[in-house]
C-alpha cells in the first residue's frame, strides 16, 4: 500500500498561539484512520491546513506524492480531496439536489471529459439516493434535520469523487441510531476505495471504525496506532483524564 | 420559461419599441422609455454582482460614469457610432471592473461595499482633475438631430438601449441558468464550502465583477448624447448607485426578471414623478418604497410571488 497522503512537519500559529507543533502523518490507501483529540487540540486546524483552507508556516502536506503547499482549497478538492465541514455549512438557497450538483459540476467536470446534463442528473440521484435522501431532493437545507443535514454534506463532499475523504465530526450531536447510520454510510464509501480521515469525539463510533487512531493533544501528535493500545497507552489517558 | 419562450417575448417587445417609434411622434416619451430602459440594463447589470453572488456594489455610478466618459473620450478624438461606442464604453467598464474586483475582492460582506464606494470617490477624483474631459466644467457633447428613417435622433436613442437592455437581461438570464450561476448561488451562501466544493471563487467573482461593470458602463455610454453636456456631479450622481440597489432589491434578487420588473417599477414611477411633482423628490419615493419593501417583502416581489405560489400549493 502506498501512503495517499503524507504530512510532514506541518506547523500554524495564531499569533502567539501554537495550533500545530511539527505534526507527522501518513495515511495509506484505503485506510479508515481515526483523528482524536481534546477540545481545541488542533484536529480541525490540521484538516484546514491539508484542505487549503488555512495556510501552513511550517511543513508540507503531499497528496498522492504531490505537493500541495500554496495550492488553493478548490484545486485540492479538485485532485481529489475533499472534507465534511464539522458544523454542516449547506448552500442555502439550493435545493438538495442542487447542493449536490455544485461539486459535480465545479470538480468533477473540471478534470476529465465533461459530464451531460443528462449524466450529472443521474450522477445527483445517485449520490442523494446513497445516504438515503432521496424524498428530499427538492426540499432547502432550512427544512432538513440535523441528521439529514449531515447526510447532505457527506454527500456533497462524495459528488467531488474525492480518494481522500475528511469527515469532521460527522455525527457529532445524533442520536445512537442515526450514528449507526452515518457509520454504515462511511463503512460502505471505503468499502469503495475511498480512504477515509473520521475526526470524532464518540468513542464508540471512532473505536469500531478506524484501524489506525492518532491522537492531538495541544497541537502535538502524542500518540499513533492501532485503536485498542493508543486507548491504553498513559499519555493518552492523561490527556482525557488529567493525570 | 424556456428560452424560445424568452426569445419570442423578447422578439415582440423589439417589434412594439419599434412599432412605437412609427406611430408616435413625441420625443418625451422615447425620452422617459430610454430612461427606464437605461435603469433596467443599470439593475440587471448589478444584480449579476449583488444578487447571484452576494457582493453590494455601492459604486454603480462609478461605472456609469466609465462609460459615459468613454464616450466623451471617444466623440472628441473620433466621433463613432452610437453601438460601437457602447461596445467601446463596455470594454472600459468592464476592464475597471476586473481591476477593482481584483484589488477588492479578498473583502467580503461590509468591507467590499465601502471599497466600491471608495472607488466612486476616487474615479470622480480623477475625472474632476482631467483637463480632455472638461474637468470640473464638464464638457459639452452636440449629438446629431436626425437619424435615417427614424427621423429623430432621440427615438433611435430608444432602440439602442432598448436592445442593449434585452441583450442584458439574456445576458443575466443565461448566467443564471449556467455552471457560472450555480457557482455565484453557492459563493452567496458559503464561500468556504463553494471553495471546498471545487469552485473557484475568485476567479468566478472577478467574471462577475467584470460583466456587471461592462453592462453598468454600457448603460452609461450613450448619456452625454442624451443631455449634451457632462460634468461629474451629475455622472457620478447618488442616484444611480442608489437605483441600482433599490431596483433589483424591490423585483427580487434572485432571478432574471426581479431586476426588470424593479427597473420599470420605480423607473416609471420616477418619470410620472418628475413631471408631476418634481424632480428631486425621486429619491424619496425610492427610499419609502425601499423602507416598504424590506418590511412586507424581503425577498423582492418575485419572492412574494412565489411564496404565495408555494402556499396555494
Amino acid at each position: 500500500m502506498a501512503a495517499i497522503l503524507e504530512v510532514e512537519q506541518v506547523g500554524k500559529r495564531f499569533g502567539g498561539f501554537v495550533a500545530l507543533d511539527g505534526i507527522d502523518l501518513a495515511v495509506q490507501e484505503g485506510e479508515r484512520l481515526g483523528l482524536i483529540g481534546p477540545n481545541g487540540s488542533g484536529k480541525s486546524t490540521l484538516v484546514n491546513c491539508i484542505c487549503g483552507t488555512l495556510t501552513n508556516e511550517a511543513g508540507s502536506v503531499r497528496f498522492q506524492g504531490r505537493r500541495l503547499d500554496g495550492l488553493p482549497a478548490y484545486k485540492r478538492t479538485r485532485l481529489g480531496l475533499a472534507r465534511s465541514f464539522q458544523l454542516p455549512r449547506p448552500f442555502t438557497s439550493l435545493t438538495v439536489s442542487e447542493n449536490v450538483r455544485i461539486p459535480l459540476l465545479y470538480t468533477v467536470n473540471a478534470r476529465e471529459h465533461r459530464l451531460t446534463s443528462a449524466g450529472i442528473d443521474d450522477r445527483c440521484a445517485e449520490l442523494i439516493g446513497l445516504v438515503g435522501l432521496q424524498d428530499k431532493a427538492e426540499a432547502r437545507p432550512v427544512d432538513l434535520t440535523q441528521v439529514d443535514m449531515r447526510k447532505l454534506e457527506l454527500a456533497r463532499a462524495m459528488a467531488a469523487d474525492p480518494k481522500l475523504l475528511i469527515a469532521d465530526e460527522a455525527m457529532a450531536g445524533l442520536s445512537h441510531s442515526e450514528i449507526e447510520d452515518i457509520l454504515k454510510l462511511l463503512l460502505r464509501l471505503n468499502e469503495r476505495g475511498v480512504t477515509i480521515i473520521m475526526i470524532e469525539h464518540i468513542m464508540s463510533a471512532v473505536m469500531s471504525f478506524s484501524q489506525r487512531l492518532v491522537v492531538l493533544v495541544s497541537g502535538r501528535k502524542i500518540a499513533d496506532g492501532a485503536p485498542q493500545e493508543v486507548v491504553r497507552n498513559p499519555e493518552v489517558v492523561g490527556a482525557y483524564l488529567g493525570q | 420559461m424556456r428560452w424560445t419562450n424568452f426569445f419570442l417575448i423578447a422578439a415582440v417587445v423589439a417589434a412594439l419599441g419599434v412599432a412605437a417609434t412609427q406611430f408616435s411622434s413625441n420625443d418625451y416619451y422615447f425620452f422617459a422609455a430610454y430612461v427606464v430602459l437605461q435603469y433596467v440594463v443599470l439593475a440587471t447589470a448589478w444584480n449579476i454582482l449583488g444578487g447571484y453572488a452576494g457582493y453590494v456594489n455601492f459604486g454603480s455610478a462609478a461605472f456609469f460614469a466609465a462609460g459615459a466618459y468613454s464616450t466623451v473620450v471617444v466623440h472628441k478624438l473620433y466621433p463613432l457610432p452610437l453601438p460601437l461606442l457602447i461596445v467601446f464604453s463596455g470594454i472600459v467598464a468592464g476592464l475597471i471592473g476586473f481591476g477593482t474586483g481584483y484589488l477588492t475582492l479578498r473583502l467580503r460582506g461590509v468591507f467590499f461595499a465601502i471599497a466600491t464606494l471608495a472607488l466612486a470617490v476616487v474615479l470622480q477624483t480623477l475625472i474632476i482633475n482631467w483637463d480632455f474631459v472638461g474637468g470640473s466644467r464638464g464638457a459639452y457633447i452636440i449629438r446629431p438631430h436626425t437619424f435615417p428613417l427614424l427621423g429623430s435622433y432621440m427615438k433611435y436613442m430608444f432602440l439602442v438601449m432598448l436592445g442593449l437592455a434585452i441583450v442584458a437581461v439574456s445576458v443575466a438570464r443565461l448566467i443564471e441558468r449556467s455552471w457560472l450561476g450555480y457557482g455565484l448561488a453557492a459563493i452567496r451562501d458559503d464561500e468556504f464550502a463553494a471553495e471546498a466544493s471545487g469552485v473557484p471563487t475568485l476567479r468566478l467573482k472577478l467574471v462577475a465583477t467584470a460583466v456587471s461593470g461592462a453592462f453598468m458602463g454600457m448603460a452609461g455610454s450613450p448619456f452625454p448624447y442624451i443631455i449634451g453636456y457632462v460634468e461629474p456631479s451629475s455622472t457620478f450622481n447618488l442616484a444611480y448607485a442608489v437605483n441600482a440597489i433599490a431596483m433589483p432589491m424591490i423585483g427580487g434578487t434572485s432571478t432574471w426578471i426581479g431586476p426588470v420588473i424593479g427597473a420599470i417599477l420605480l423607473g416609471t414611477i420616477q418619470q410620472v414623478a418628475t413631471v408631476t411633482i418634481s424632480s428631486a423628490v425621486n429619491l424619496l419615493i425610492v427610499g419609502l418604497v425601499l423602507v416598504a419593501f424590506v418590511i412586507i417583502a424581503p425577498n423582492g416581489l418575485v419572492g412574494l410571488a412565489q411564496s404565495w405560489m408555494r402556499k396555494r400549493k
